[in-house]
């Protein structure tokens, strides 16, 4: 496929080669007003002390860093860094595990799991669910009155448990949903990185003797390692966007007392209360640290495609 | 292998089977329970519902629904009908022009050809939402506020579609296809309609429910462009449901607003079960 090949083919593609500029054009003017500009017009808008008092309009006065000086000194910036990687921490470990245990049992060949496409169904489907509604449903059956504590009480408990009043189950649940909604997603990209693996290395390992743990941890661990780099880091970059769940379950206050206020929640606060300098200083910080994670996901992708570029 | 050791191996083969479907029903349990109750609640009225959980649906389904769609606070048909004219554009729009830009990288040779796909594959990791303040006011200025068009145009650029059918052309479109089609004097954007995009129709299906439900879904930036009441969409209805006095609420509408929210895509979900999982399965970069 590659037409580098033969130089009367390469000659011959040069005079189809403005086709190919014509085909990209959409996507890079779409990218170019959508999103480049208004990237360009957050990062200027953050040297610029600019937010509303009332009716009035404060600014815009040019401020340099100050927003950036002030938004790690006054501002609850670090709390809420921390929340949200808290948050996300409790949410990825148990999903990575589960996921990894489920996509080895999925493609075990001796263990030949019956209604597989049944549970393969079922975890994907928390996946698709509108995150609103989801955290909408969990507010309303983890509410004071509401249908676990009611069970809860028919089994014997006093009051009620209340979920969104203690930091722990706050936080707890949120990391629960974001679980439920991606650990089918996880499961089955590294089923199908699993899938990928040459079988013949399967077949030697089990001739050897090597049992189904030791097979896992020693064949098919290693080769996926590109798969769980991606998976990680997606996640990561996932988790700093986290927003809907939190959002919602608290009724955008994050409470008890902001512990559970992410990033993306102190962002939309800015924006909806028009302080469009601190916000341009929320909104660089959060680019930065996904640009160094997207660089990261970068190089582990084409360092792969490399390597496996003559498949197709 | 004598047959003694073959019977433990197998024994504790079972045994490992055992646990396992132990393990897969309690995550089916944990995954489906909310949807179960979220069901059931949506058939019952207010007062059963506070009356306390029932595993046995009740006969207040209509009823309910009537409420919600009567209720003046909540335009719910209204809001209903601009979730799913966005979501259907926003996947058209999406699932075409990323097959065209796929198509360009693919099918031609230019000089930006590699950084133009670098480029792609750098801004996919990119949050939408560190743009977002400049996105809302560039709206605001270009008086797109309240307009659906700033929530469809942007999926001309969707880098992950992209990267989807980049793979899929890779594995399916030989370029002697359209080398064949050229002979015969087609146009190049002839050729792409008539030939290239029937050859990507599983593709563009799964990539176009994928957008559907992720546009459907989006809560974000619709809840910052979109304000007019006759102009929202199901997540915003939703959210100001939640900020409402909530005591107040007649929790049998409540649960079936979420239903009508959740329950089309479960059923459009479960219909295409078998395209969606693939579809992840293909996305993903294949070792």
């Amino acid at each position: 496929m590659d037409e580098k090949g033969s130089p009367r083919k390469k000659s011959r593609s040069i005079s189809y080669g403005k086709w190919g500029y014509l085909f990209i054009a959409p996507f890079f003017l779409a990218y170019l007003v959508f999103s480049l500009i208004p990237l360009i017009s957050t990062f200027y808008n953050s040297f610029f002390e600019r937010y509303m008092v009332g009716l009035d309009l404060i600014g815009p006065t040019f401020v340099g860093l100050e927003n950036y000086y002030s938004l790690f000194t006054q501002g609850d910036f670090s709390k809420y860094l921390s929340n949200t990687f808290i948050i996300w921490i409790l949410g990825f470990v148990p999903q990575l595990l589960v996921s990894l245990l489920l996509a080895a049992w999925f493609t075990d060949l001796r263990l030949r799991l019956r209604a597989s496409g049944f549970f393969k169904t079922v975890i994907y489907m928390p996946n698709l669910i509108m995150a609103a509604a989801f955290s909408m449903l969990f507010y309303t059956i983890f509410a004071d009155a509401g249908p676990v504590n009611s069970v809860l009480m028919s089994m014997g408990m006093e009051s009620p448990y209340r979920f969104l009043a203690n930091i722990g189950s706050t936080r707890g649940l949120i990391a629960l949903m974001n679980f439920l909604m991606w650990y089918g997603n996880t499961t089955i990209l590294l089923m199908a990185a699993i899938m990928g693996i040459d079988p013949s290395l399967f077949e030697a390992a089990q001739i050897d003797g090597a049992s189904s743990p030791q097979i896992f941890r020693q064949v098919t661990l290693p080769l996926i390692k590109p798969i769980l780099i991606y998976v990680m880091i997606t996640s990561l970059i996932g988790g700093i966007q986290m927003f809907d769940v939190p959002q919602i379950l608290t009724n955008g206050n994050g409470n008890p007392n902001r512990t559970s206020m992410t990033l993306v929640m102190y962002l939309n606060k800015h924006l909806f209360s028009e302080n469009f300098g601190m916000g341009g200083a929320v909104s660089v910080i959060l680019f930065l640290i996904s640009a160094v994670l997207s660089l990261i996901v970068f190089y582990s992708f084409t360092g792969k495609m490399q390597r496996g570029g003559n498949k197709a | 292998m004598n047959s003694r050791a073959k019977n433990a191996a197998q024994r504790s083969l079972s045994v490992r089977r055992v646990f396992c479907y132990i393990f897969l029903i309690l995550l089916t349990f944990l995954s489906l329970f909310s949807f179960y109750i979220l069901v059931i609640n949506a058939t019952r009225s207010h007062p059963d519902i506070q009356k306390g959980f029932s595993f046995l649906p009740g006969k207040s389904l209509i009823f309910n629904l009537k409420n919600l769609f009567t209720n003046q606070n909540l335009p719910v048909l209204s809001s209903l009908r601009n979730s799913l004219f966005i979501s259907a554009c926003t996947a058209l729009v999406g699932t075409y022009f990323s097959a065209m830009t796929a198509f360009g990288i693919h099918a031609y040779n230019f000089r930006f050809k590699k950084f133009a796909f670098a480029f792609i594959m750098m801004v996919m990791l990119v949050p939408t939402q560190v743009s977002a303040l400049g996105f809302v006011r560039l709206m605001s200025t270009m008086g797109l506020r309240n307009s659906f068009i700033p929530l469809i145009l942007p999926s001309v650029a969707a880098p992950i579609v992209f990267f989807f059918m980049k793979q899929y052309m890779e594995s399916t479109l030989p370029i002697e296809i359209i080398e064949a089609a050229r002979i015969d004097g087609s146009n190049e954007f002839h050729t792409f309609n008539r030939i290239v995009l029937p050859i990507m129709k599983p593709a563009m299906a799964v990539q176009a429910i994928f957008m559907f439900v992720a546009s459907w879904n989006n809560y974000f930036m619709p809840a910052l462009l979109l304000d007019s009441s006759n102009k929202k969409t199901l997540p915003i209805l939703i959210a100001q449901l939640r900020s409402a006095d909530f005591m107040k609420f007649d929790m049998g509408q409540v649960y079936t607003l979420v239903a009508i929210a959740i329950v089309p895509v479960i059923i459009v979900y479960l219909l295409l079960s078998k395209f969606i999982v693939r579809g992840v399965a293909l996305g993903s970069v294949k070792g």
